[in-house]
């Protein structure tokens, strides 16, 4: 309430607060993360990039609860995130299907889990089998599913608990080239339809210029954030265009100045 | 892989129907499924193919008795006979006609008795090991030591335990059967994908409601596995505890047998036990194909 920089600005939606994250790897402290500062507003598509063991996974998921901090804070709406939880829904690359479930059932999973009743259940999954294509396959076990199909499964398992952000760890990273452009265009339909909050992890520079609002850059040893870059470009992006090449060309120039470092040290 | 057809028929049912086109041209068999064997072939190999070997066995058995001229061993066509009357009496009228149906199912009763008290005891604890680490260290090097011993060299402290006679064979076979059901299902439970416990926690599943969704089924293939293994060893151990002291029983049958110079009625005890372990252990697969129609390497 006296804080009046919170009145000026909107709460984030996530807030992290000088992040560090200490692993211990053969009796040794191995930091992950180290004072990442980081503001996300409601509504954003933000995607987290960098090289390997840069952090980018660590932090997506001390967001989605799955490990606490060392020290600093995160949180979400002021609330310190300390489990995970149905606001927070987890897409993960290797897709973390019940495989014992049918794709109507892993879907309705989450709202089972609050009690509804059948009928109800039965709606939710309907809507979300079609709104990711899978109607046919709604009685299928993930077993009999593609890559892509899967990973279709585990985005419409996230949204059926009406996540309010989605975290996405590297999703379409096992995927065809052909499935993922298909995939990341849905994702785009469905962030624009339901204006979700989605961090998005990924080392694909492309990818990160055609999906998000702002790209954060990472850089490993520690993991810090190098760059908060806001994309200049308005929707719907294409990746044919030269303004895109530009931005693409930019962001790969500021990756790339960081990948070679770790030799020299 | 296969996993590429799957997706681009996804997207060709999401892509609206395209105008229709003039009749193809192809013909017909252009798009015929792949050759599907036909309905002989099938029969052939679901009834036909696994006989081929029994029936040989058979055989063999027949001329090796022939060749020999062995008065100790009977042939297939001797041991068919005393079977019926082992069953339904009428060739010998001695003291094995008509007897069968006791000794089986005084057999089946305690097999199944002592299976059902080893699964009872054996995957509530295999659970507990699996889950609980420090319940693990405290229990596993007694259970690893235990394993090694023959389940038969429990038989004399057995008798001491339970006396000459029946329970000193359901001991055996409770002993015999709650090893691989402990230790398949401690293994089930162990080895549950850390990634499923963290979807299960984001779709808001904790306590005892992530034990009966996610710990459960996740651990039942190997579950099932300790079972059919424990079963397996359940009728090995019903003769043998059922050879000391025991009147009924296919085991105390064999054993009667024996000393009786009835070889005859030895092997019949053999093929009776072999065809109800069988039987049962369809009925077992039957239930695991059921249960886990959604796991492709677990249906047998």
């Amino acid at each position: 309430m006296s804080d009046s920089i919170a009145t000026r600005k909107p709460t984030p939606i996530l807030d992290i607060a000088d992040v560090s994250k200490v692993f211990p790897l053969n009796g040794r402290p191995i930091h992950a993360l180290k004072d990442v500062n980081l503001q996300i507003h409601k509504g954003e598509f933000i995607c987290l990039i960098g090289a390997s063991g840069c952090g980018k996974s660590t932090l997506l998921r001390i967001m989605g609860g799955f490990e606490p901090v060392s020290t600093g804070s995160a949180r979400m709406y002021h609330a310190p995130i300390q489990a995970p939880g149905p606001e927070r829904g987890m897409v993960f690359q290797d897709y973390g299907l019940f495989p014992w479930l049918t794709v109507r059932e892993n879907i309705a999973f989450g709202p089972k889990q609050r009690g509804l009743p059948a009928a109800r259940l039965k709606e939710i999954s309907d809507r979300f089998v079609n709104m990711v294509g899978l109607g046919k396959f709604a009685e299928h076990f993930p077993n009999q599913l593609s890559g892509g199909m899967k990973q279709r499964v585990s985005i419409a398992r996230a949204l059926a608990n009406d996540c309010e952000v989605l975290l996405m760890d590297e999703p379409f990273g096992a995927l065809d080239a052909l499935t993922r452009e298909v995939l990341q265009q849905e994702l785009l339909d469905i962030w624009e339809k339901t204006k979700l909050t989605v961090i998005f992890v990924t080392h694909a520079v492309e990818e990160a210029v055609l999906l998000a609002d702002r790209v954060v850059v990472m850089t490993a040893g520690p993991g810090r954030v190098e760059r908060d870059y806001r994309i200049p470009l308005d929707r719907p992006r294409c990746i044919t265009d030269p303004a895109f090449n530009l931005v693409r060309r930019e962001l790969t120039e500021m990756l790339s100045s960081h990948v070679s470092l770790p030799k020299a040290a | 892989m296969s996993t590429s057809t799957l997706d681009t028929s996804a997207r060709a049912v999401a892509a609206p129907a395209r105008p229709a086109a003039p009749a193809p041209k192809l013909p017909a068999a252009e798009f015929a499924m792949p050759a599907q064997p036909g309905a002989l072939q099938r029969w052939l190999s679901r009834w036909v193919v696994p006989a081929l070997l029994p029936l040989a066995l058979l055989v063999a058995w027949d001329l090796a008795v022939r060749w020999s001229g062995t008065m100790l061993v009977p042939s297939p066509k001797e041991v068919a006979i005393t079977l019926w009357d082992f069953a339904f009496g009428g060739i010998y009228d001695d003291a094995f006609s008509e007897t069968l149906a006791t000794h089986w199912l005084q057999s089946m009763a305690r097999v199944y008795g002592a299976f059902a008290l080893a699964a009872a005891a054996g995957i509530p604890l295999g659970m507990v090991i699996g889950k609980n680490a420090a319940i693990r260290r405290v229990v596993d090097p007694t259970l690893q030591m235990l394993r090694p011993v023959p389940v038969t060299a429990w038989l004399p402290l057995s008798m001491i335990f339970f006396g000459v006679g029946p329970n000193a064979a359901i001991f055996l076979v409770f002993l015999g059967a709650f090893f691989p059901i402990v230790i398949n299902t401690a293994f089930g439970v162990k080895s549950v994908e850390v990634r499923l416990f963290e979807a299960a926690a984001m779709l808001g599943c904790s306590g005892t409601s992530m034990f009966r969704q996610v710990v459960l089924p996740a651990a039942l293939p190997s579950i099932f596995n300790g079972l059919r293994l424990g079963h397996g060893i359940a009728w090995f151990l019903i003769v043998v505890g059922e050879m000391t002291g025991v009147p009924e029983g296919l085991g105390a049958a064999i054993m009667d047998g024996r000393m009786l110079s009835r070889t005859d009625i030895v092997i019949s005890g053999m093929v009776v036990i072999g065809f109800t372990g069988f039987v049962t252990d369809r009925l077992l697969v039957a239930l695991n194909n059921r249960l886990l129609k959604w796991s492709p390497q677990h249906n047998v």
